[in-house]
């Protein structure tokens, strides 16, 4: 049967991609982000996971206003990095798992998520800048990944509670699928920032630091938290948060924290990861 | 009945909901048509030209040609639509946010760099530090 045995959150910022593309991981300005990230990098060349199910947003790349899926999920053969303007990153296509995530659609739609099914797709800098920060820059990425878009962009977006019981469903359903199969869960985005307007620049260590705090044990708390309080405390894209709670939904009951890492800044943003070990 | 918006007192802060989206819709796409170089390129040539293709207020084109990003804000621009801009200027997110809090992108960095913006004080309209 298919396990889900961790979790990883992580944000999933744009220049953190440009710093590995261009090799500037050393300077001063970067060092202290991405020595974070060492742990990890290490821990998962040992866990090797099968598939990644990788949370994250869109950022007005594969959906325009055209169409706006609360929740979609990659079910493609692969997935062409996308350009976002000034070109793709060079980055290896994303080879997808179909077999799983056609089993966790249905699946997960039967115990009433309405995910949208999509078959065709080019993925930004939301699930490929997480992908670098735990694999580097291989050849070919070792490991499948399933693309389980959330948006977070144009409001309504779906509230922490939500996200969270969606990962609880995600859990059962790859639990239920036949193959043998290592699977992590990742939840990216975050931690507070705001893009936008004269507010732009807003960072909340405290806020943040307490979010980490509670992930592991208390996460019927953060379920609790209301779209405005992310808005209010954590800057008006701090919101992406919701998206970790899809992650600690899948993991189960008990977990143990491995690793976390908390740095300001990257960008405009706060930088949060931690790593999470499911024991149930 | 109206939507709840609980988040119009929070001071500086456009949130993208469904009226601003309906606002925008025009904005937004053609702000997508720049992903592609073709259409980057027709636009840095005639920007006035490229524009007129586009069923968008004359506020918003305005706006646009201004490089007005909080204008854009106002007038139902996305800030992720929006990026779509500033990339093909070649202009970086940080670039655009410096601009949008009226700081120098010097400013703007070390203030970054230093913790970034306090909340204390940015909560609420009218909340004291």
């Amino acid at each position: 049967m298919a396990r889900i045995t961790a979790g990883i959150g992580a944000s999933h910022v744009p220049l953190i991609g440009r710093a590995i593309d261009t090799g500037d991981t050393k300077s001063d300005y970067w060092k202290p982000l991405f020595d974070g990230f060492e742990y990890t990098r290490k821990w998962i060349a040992d866990e090797k996971p099968d598939v990644i199910f990788l949370v994250y947003n869109d950022h007005a790349t594969a959906f325009s206003l055209d169409m706006v899926p609360t929740f979609a999920i990659g079910c493609a053969e692969e997935f062409q990095p996308a350009d976002e303007g000034f070109g793709p990153r060079p980055v290896p296509t994303v080879e997808g798992a179909p077999d799983l995530a056609w089993h966790v659609a249905q699946s997960v739609i039967q115990q009433d998520f309405d995910l949208t099914i999509v078959n065709k797709m080019d993925v930004d800098h939301g699930l490929t800048v997480p992908l670098s920060l735990m694999y580097g820059q291989p050849e070919k990425w070792p490991v499948k990944v399933i693309p389980f878009a959330v948006n977070v962009v144009v409001y309504p977006v779906p509230n922490g509670r939500r996200c969270y019981n969606l990962g609880k469903a995600i859990r059962n359903a790859v639990q239920s699928f036949d193959e043998d199969l290592n699977v992590q869960v990742w939840g990216t985005g975050g931690m507070s920032h705001q893009l936008q307007g004269p507010r732009a620049g807003l960072i909340n260590q405290e806020w943040d630091k307490r979010f980490l705090d509670r992930l592991a044990d208390k996460p019927e708390e953060l379920a609790n938290i209301p779209h405005i309080e992310y808005i209010r405390e954590t800057g008006s894209e701090g919101i992406e948060m919701v998206m970790w709670l899809i992650m600690r939904g899948a993991l189960g009951n008990n977990v143990k924290e491995l690793h976390r890492h908390y740095h300001v800044p990257a960008s405009n943003t706060a930088v949060g990861h931690i790593v999470l070990k499911s024991q149930s | 009945m109206a939507l709840d918006k609980p988040y119009a007192d929070v001071p500086g802060t456009t949130i993208f909901d469904s009226e601003m989206a309906r606002k925008g819709y025009h904005l937004n796409q053609f702000c997508m048509s720049l992903m592609k170089q073709e259409n980057r390129d027709r636009f840095h040539a005639d920007e006035r030209g490229y524009l007129s293709e586009w069923p968008m207020s004359e506020d918003q084109k305005q706006a646009v040609l201004g490089r007005d990003y909080n204008g854009m804000l106002a007038l139902g621009g996305n800030i992720y639509f929006l990026a779509k801009i500033f990339s093909s200027d070649g202009k970086s997110f940080q670039y655009a946010a410096s601009l949008m809090t009226g700081m120098s992108e010097d400013d703007y960095k070390a203030m970054m760099v230093s913790g970034g913006r306090t909340p204390d004080g940015n909560r609420y309209i009218g909340e004291k530090k």
